[in-house]
């Protein structure tokens, strides 16, 4: 009974601190700009199901994607598991489920394979990052806490597929020793390997199993809430995040509705603008730029695929794509710590332009979109890009020298160049 | 082959004089009508464009920058003050349908004007040739062979990634019987030149490489006879690169059009 009481309150208490980090996190996003993405909610959920679901794009890369798939798979199928744990710790009964037999041995004995996969798979992932050392997972942004976070994940995924395994060699043994409360359930095909290694004792075995069925069940409502400060929030906003993607064509940029208006005014003096509302035009900090690329910003699971095919990366240059959605990331949390500390309105003196994404960097992007191809996910870090070109074109006229020059020569001549509109058409008349 | 046009090119104000309309109006753009490398791509299309007889047209003096360069640069103002100017041009001569030589042009008349008013069906010439070629009125005859020739198709990222058009360039080339081959990142996967965002107009941020000789030596390394573009500033960018590598005896850098033209001896 008592740790029935124990199993609830902690539950409860998982799933209110993660609610509180949740609020803040939408809080946060919801500091951007609006935009709408409402439009053709049938393809959005198809690219949903095809990108997040079926994660097409990570196929790709096949190695990394067969694994990941199976981290994936694992974790979705597992949670059947989980509810039976919530409900047996709710109500103090064990293997609640047992009662649906094949089925449930069916069950428990894939459970048992998907575990093994992951174990594998996240062992090969630590592999890869910290003995290949992979170059991918390198790079200015990638910093300690990066580089941490992702090991945290992987070792804590490791630990709870161990003890999972562990749990059910133990269950297995009681099992075959007759004890009470074990009733006999479950297919077994990984676990039994374990058994040998578990010492023969009713009193040791069912504390392995007790202890075993905690350390999981702790052990995901920690995860839980180690999301909102991890990069691994993808796993809940991957499907968010695409559902919300853009689904125009990757070279049409927006059309700011906002210079549309002055634009008319300026041609046709008869011309009244709709009310939009006024502000500055293009991004200098977080809530200047859309909602959708601050969700971007919590989905990016810096896996580096944008920055590895990144024409200016690849070739020494400052930008790497992955930098601006991490910055963007921090800048926004820093921002929303500034609103819990001393509300709206709070100046720090910092902006996401030029305390965090120089003009280096920004200037340094050729549109090319392989960024924003390359991503699992959808995530945009080009339109972020844009978004702070135009501040610094726009708000503050600065940009490199020869970029202003360009603009003045299409302002007087039509031409990026500096050629006379009246020889446009020489080319037909000469050779 | 004379480089010369033995035929004039109709502009738009001369056919409306005439009480003629075109079926497209081919919308050369700032590279096609000033740089010299482009302005040779630009009277390709037109010689393909009167072989096959297509009712087009030109807007000459008329025309003006789409404004992408300036959109990509962040100056959204110049670029709606541009986009509205051509649109009034177009819509004032009722245009409906467009042949681009560039697909920056392209990209933005096709995606971007329409929201400020300007809706037309818009093409890129390889499109147009990929058409051509499977109606029968192009072949790959008469003119210079390029059978067993070794070709690599550069993508340029506004036609490729940004509009999806990976399929009609390279059709357009299967039909020279010539050896294509592709390069490690091609398709959906292809590496920039390093000319798009405006970068055509500036000098590269500090890095250890220019994008250009990145690519030019991926290019090089399928030991292509022929790489073909089909875009201006690709043809830029690549020239430059082949000249830089002293390669310019061995490979040509020449767009789809010139290819095609050259293929049926127009």
């Amino acid at each position: 009974m008592a740790s029935q009481i124990i199993f609830i309150a902690m539950t409860l208490a998982a799933i209110a601190l993660f609610s509180y980090n949740l609020k803040k996190v939408i809080r946060n996003i919801r500091l951007g700009k609006a935009t709408d993405r409402t439009d053709q909610p049938q393809k959005r959920v198809m690219t949903m199901i095809k990108v997040a679901f079926g994660q097409t794009k990570m196929f790709f890369r096949p190695v990394p994607a067969l694994l990941h798939f199976a981290v994936y798979a694992g974790f979705v199928i597992i949670n059947i598991e989980v509810l039976e744990i919530m409900i047996d710790g709710i109500f103090g009964t064990h293997r609640i489920f047992s009662g649906l037999g094949g089925l449930y041995n069916g069950l428990i004995g894939s459970f048992e394979i998907l575990a093994l996969l992951v174990w594998l798979a996240c062992i090969i992932f630590l592999v890869r990052r910290n003995i290949l050392k992979l170059q991918r997972f390198s790079g200015v942004e990638m910093t300690k806490w990066p580089r941490s976070d992702a090991n945290y994940i992987l070792i804590t995924e490791v630990l709870l597929m161990t003890a999972f395994l562990t749990m059910n060699a133990a269950d297995a043994k009681l099992q075959a020793l007759g004890a009470g409360h074990y009733t006999n359930a479950g297919a077994f095909p990984i676990s039994q390997y374990l058994q040998g290694l578990l010492p023969d004792s009713e009193g040791i075995l069912t504390a392995i199993e007790r202890g075993c069925w905690w350390f999981h069940i702790i052990g995901i409502f920690a995860f839980l809430n180690y999301l909102p400060y991890s990069k691994h929030f993808h796993i809940i906003f991957a499907f968010p995040n695409t559902y919300f993607s853009n689904l125009e064509p990757k070279g049409e940029f927006t059309n700011m509705k906002s210079v549309t208006n002055e634009v008319k005014a300026m041609l046709d003096p008869s011309f009244t603008p709709e009310d939009t509302e006024p502000g500055k035009f293009g991004a200098k900090d977080v809530n200047d730029l859309t909602w959708v690329n601050l969700m971007n910003a919590y989905t990016c699971t810096e896996c580096g695929r944008c920055t590895s095919v990144c024409p200016a990366n690849i070739t020494g240059k400052l930008l790497s794509p992955r930098k601006i959605m991490m910055d963007t990331r921090d800048r926004m949390e820093e921002v929303g710590k500034n609103i819990d500390k001393t509300g709206n309105g709070f100046d720090d003196g910092k902006s996401l332009l030029d305390t965090y994404i120089t003009r280096e960097e920004i200037w340094a992007c050729t549109s090319c979109n392989a960024c924003t191809e390359a991503c699992p996910i959808n995530i945009d870090p080009l339109a972020i890009i844009t978004d702070l070109r135009r501040y610094a074109v726009m708000e503050e006229s600065q940009s490199p020298a020869s970029i202003n020059g360009m603009l003045g020569n299409i302002e007087n001549n039509g031409a990026p160049w500096k050629y006379s509109p009246a020889d446009r058409f020489n080319w037909a008349k000469e050779s | 082959m004379s480089e010369q046009l033995n035929f004039e090119v109709p502009t738009m104000a001369e056919m409306i004089a005439k009480g003629e309309e075109p079926e497209i109006l081919f919308w050369v753009g700032c590279a096609g009508s000033y740089d010299e490398r482009a302005q040779k791509t630009t009277r390709d299309i037109c010689k393909i464009l009167h072989h096959v007889g297509i009712k087009y047209a030109v807007l000459g003096t008329e025309e003006s920058c789409t404004g992408d360069p300036a959109k990509r640069a962040g100056n959204e103002f110049l670029f709606q003050m541009q986009a509205m100017t051509n649109i009034e041009v177009l819509n004032g001569y009722n245009i409906k349908k467009i042949i681009t030589g560039c697909p920056h042009c392209f990209n933005t008349i096709k995606n971007e004007y329409p929201g400020l008013g300007g809706s037309y069906e818009v093409i890129h010439h390889t499109q147009l040739i990929q058409q051509l070629i499977d109606e029968g009125k192009l072949k790959a005859e008469g003119g210079e062979s390029f059978k067993g020739k070794k070709i690599t198709y550069h993508d340029p990222c506004y036609l490729g990634r940004g509009n999806g058009i990976y399929e009609a360039p390279r059709k357009a080339l299967e039909v020279l019987d010539a050896q294509l081959v592709e390069m490690k990142r091609c398709k959906s996967n292809g590496l920039c030149c390093g000319a798009g965002g405006a970068q055509m107009f500036k000098e590269p941020e500090k890095g250890n490489k220019d994008i250009n000789i990145e690519r030019i030596e991926e290019a090089l390394e399928t030991q292509p006879q022929v790489i073909a573009a089909g875009c201006p500033f690709c043809m830029t960018m690549l020239s430059d690169g082949i000249k830089l590598k002293d390669q310019e005896q061995n490979v040509e850098v020449l767009d789809i059009a010139e290819i095609t033209v050259r293929a049926n001896g127009l």
